[in-house]
Parts: C-alpha cells; structure tokens; sequence
C-alpha cells in the first residue's frame, strides 16, 4: 500500500499533518501501537524539519507484510555537515521555530531512535533525502 | 489516580476534552522543546508545558499522554481545543507556573 504527502514549507502552526493522516491510516490496519508510535515520531520529526528548514517537500510512504517504509524528500538547502546535525542539541532553526519549541536539536536523535533503519542523504544546496524504515515482524 | 482526579485536586480549568477525564495518569512530564517531550515523555503521563499551539495535539497524540496542562495561564487557541477534542485529549488550564503544578502534581500524588 503506497501513498503519498505534499508538505508545505513555512506554516509552523499545523506542522504534522502527513504524519497525522498516515498514523491514522496504520492505526485503521490495526498495526501495533508501539510500531505506530515510532514510526509516528520518526516522520513527524522529518516532517518538521522539512517544514523550518527546506520550505516544505514530499512524503512517500510504502506499507507491505514486512515493513512501513517512509520516503521524505525536499529541495532545501541540504545539511552541511551531516555528523553535527546528528548530534544532540545542535540546531539551525530559526528564532521563530525555536520560540515554538521546535529547534531543540533532538529531530535527528528522536528519528534514529524510534526506527529500525535511517538513511540520510543530503546535498549541499539541492536538498535532502531521509528514508526511514521500521520493521513490522519484529518485536522492539 | 484519573485526570478527572488531577482536575479537581488542583482546581485547573478544562478548556477541552471533558468526556475524557476518566483516564488514567502515570507519571509526568515538564517541558516546552517539543522534540524533547516527544523522545523522553512517557505514556499516559501528564504534560506539562507553556506552549498552546497546534503543535502541542501532535506531540500529545504520537507520546499518547493523558493530558496537557498548560500553565503560566497561555492561552489556548480556539482550533487547538477543536483539534485536541477530536484526538480525544483533555487540555486543562494553570495560571500557575510550570514549576507550582508540577509541585502541585507531587502533593497530589502523581
């Protein structure tokens, strides 16, 4: 089952709505909870950084038997040194995404750690690529 | 102890969410960065924060928390309580800071 997401760059104010459509979506084929959440929390962090720093993108999302794979794309202009934004506390937000509590360099930390798979790509001034995999047949 | 419980104990204003109060709480959580509520609150816990967008429905909804107090008497918008009461989360109202709910939050035994 595919499906697919436009993200709209610059609004703050409703950022999450592809996560929100997609866990509900999974939650009506009644995958786990604890799968939910963390792919939930892994897109909705992936959202977000589509939003305050790449002006929006898309958002393919491919569920089979196996696994709940997510594909986030965007033309922004891409992370300079992949090994510091990884790190924890480390941010580029704006002051205005920061004053809603966005910015708090977690995004990263929160997404690896709530899948199974993450494979960042990024070009310096073409955008970024994140695809995030969480297996469904596995107990975590 | 239910958010009903926490409500009535702390004499916080519901602003959404009343058909709710009857679920249980376990544990809470302080905090306004939401990437970190996001990575370190726990299920059914109670949340605290300042912050009163949309965002705070997201975050609330993907940790499954109980409830959201927002403290420091900030305001909530209109469509955040439309949005929470859809998601089935009860958003209770402080003027309290952060720091007297969560004290309140001990004393009643959270």
């Amino acid at each position: 089952m595919k499906m697919h997401y436009d993200v709209e760059g610059g609004e703050f104010i409703n950022v999450g709505t592809a996560s929100s459509q997609f866990k509900k979506t999974l939650k009506m084929l009644g995958i786990g909870a604890d799968i939910i959440r963390r792919i939930s929390i892994s897109m909705y962090e992936a959202e977000i950084n589509m939003v305050i720093h790449a002006n929006g993108g898309s958002i393919d999302t491919e569920i089979t038997p196996e696994r709940i794979h997510v594909v986030l794309q965007d033309q922004g202009p891409g992370i300079e040194n992949l090994d510091l934004a990884m790190k924890a506390g480390y941010s580029t937000a704006s002051r205005q995404a920061r004053e809603m509590g966005f910015g708090a360099g977690m995004g990263l930390q929160n997404m690896k750690r709530n899948c199974d798979e993450l494979q960042i790509s990024s070009v310096l001034g073409e955008g970024t690529r994140v695809e995030i995999t969480v297996y469904l047949n596995q107990e975590s | 102890m239910t958010v009903g419980e926490i409500v009535e104990k702390l004499g916080l204003e519901v602003a959404c969410g009343r058909d709710h109060l009857d679920r249980t709480v376990s544990g809470g959580f302080v905090g306004d960065l939401l990437s970190v509520v996001m990575g370190k609150a726990t299920e059914d816990c109670v949340w605290v924060t300042i912050q009163g967008h949309m965002n705070i429905i997201a975050v609330a909804s993907l940790v499954n928390v109980s409830c959201v107090i927002v403290s420091e008497g900030y305001a909530v918008d209109e469509d955040v309580l439309v949005k929470a009461e859809e998601e089935e989360i009860p958003i209770l109202r402080s003027k309290d800071s952060s720091f007297e709910v969560v004290r309140a939050l001990v004393g009643a035994g959270v």
